[in-house]
């Protein structure tokens, strides 16, 4: 076994037991480490497939921006654990049942007999000074100019989205006018006398 | 070397245990959304993988795509979320029947 095999199946194993501590975990928090985790994971299977670019993105936007939202959200919000746990012991054996099904169906189509090596042959590596990077972009910014454009609304309508869903009004707050504050003269505004009878002590 | 059917196989136990996830966790809408991130980064392994082995890169320009709409999904999906706790007090799945006939 070459190492770059050992690699692989170090970084597959991780990447699975993560997710299968995802879907277990009683505690939201740790299900979103452990998410994280497997996204670390994935980004060095990533290298291995030479996507450096992508594998970057996916530390930078991944566990930089979306994960940090997620744990954000579950430590703000106060979260009964208990209710939501209620059926994990009845649905996990249908769960596994209906993993396993699955997966065993999925490998038989994408087992080693149709895409083994003898099929799809192991790409020559690039040299030293190819940069992933370059060549994604030299096609992200010519042939694929309108998706991209696209997705940049995208993710302006998400912003919009957010924000407007988010954000409210709060009557009961005390809030000066800060306009009303500059523009108050000197006199009758700043002070007003009041003339009241002393209290009886 | 390694094959392209180990990392096609790596995809599909990691969306089937995603999908066993929203089967056990269907009160808890946060970790829903986890499974779908974690369905969303099966697909993407493949589509990493067949860009590798048939040199092509419009593989990885999708992926480039799908994250993009996964942050955005996320992003309006926790948006949703918070909105739904202040007006209900909870994220269980089952609470959310204001629409029911």
């Amino acid at each position: 076994m070459t190492l770059e095999k050992l690699i692989f199946y170090v970084l597959a194993a991780v990447v699975l037991a993560a997710a299968v501590m995802v879907v277990t975990r009683r505690n939201p928090v740790h299900s979103a480490l452990f998410l994280i985790l497997a996204f670390f994971a994935s980004s060095g299977i990533w290298l291995l497939a030479e996507a450096e670019f992508l594998a970057i993105v996916l530390v930078l936007v991944y566990v930089g921006a979306v994960m940090v939202l997620f744990l954000f959200v579950l430590m703000m919000l106060d979260i009964d654990i208990a209710v939501l746990r209620a059926g994990f012991i009845k649905m996990l054996p249908l769960g596994i049942v209906m993993a396993i099904a699955m997966a065993a169906e999925l490998i038989l189509i994408v087992g080693p007999d149709n895409f083994g090596l003898e099929k799809y042959a192991a790409p020559a590596r690039h040299a030293a000074d190819y940069s992933n990077t370059e060549e994604l972009g030299s096609v992200l910014y010519t042939v694929y100019m309108y998706p991209f454009e696209i997705a940049a609304v995208i993710l302006l309508v998400a912003i919009i989205a957010a924000i407007g869903l988010t954000m409210r009004r709060r009557e009961d707050t005390k809030f000066i006018d800060p306009s009303k504050q500059v523009v108050i003269k000197k006199g009758d505004d700043r002070i007003r006398m009041v003339s009241m009878d002393a209290e009886k002590g | 070397m390694i094959a392209l059917s180990d990392y096609l196989i790596l995809g599909a136990i990691l969306f089937a245990i995603s999908v066993a996830g929203i089967f056990i966790n269907r009160k808890n809408v946060i970790v829903l959304l986890m499974c779908v991130e974690l369905m969303l980064l099966a697909v993407n392994i493949n589509f990493v993988a067949f860009s590798h082995f048939l040199q092509d890169t419009a593989g990885q320009v999708f992926v480039f795509f799908i994250l993009t709409v996964a942050a955005a999904e996320a992003a309006i999906g926790l948006a949703i979320l918070v909105v739904l706790f202040r007006s209900k007090r909870s994220i269980n799945v089952e609470d959310m029947d204001a629409l029911k006939g």
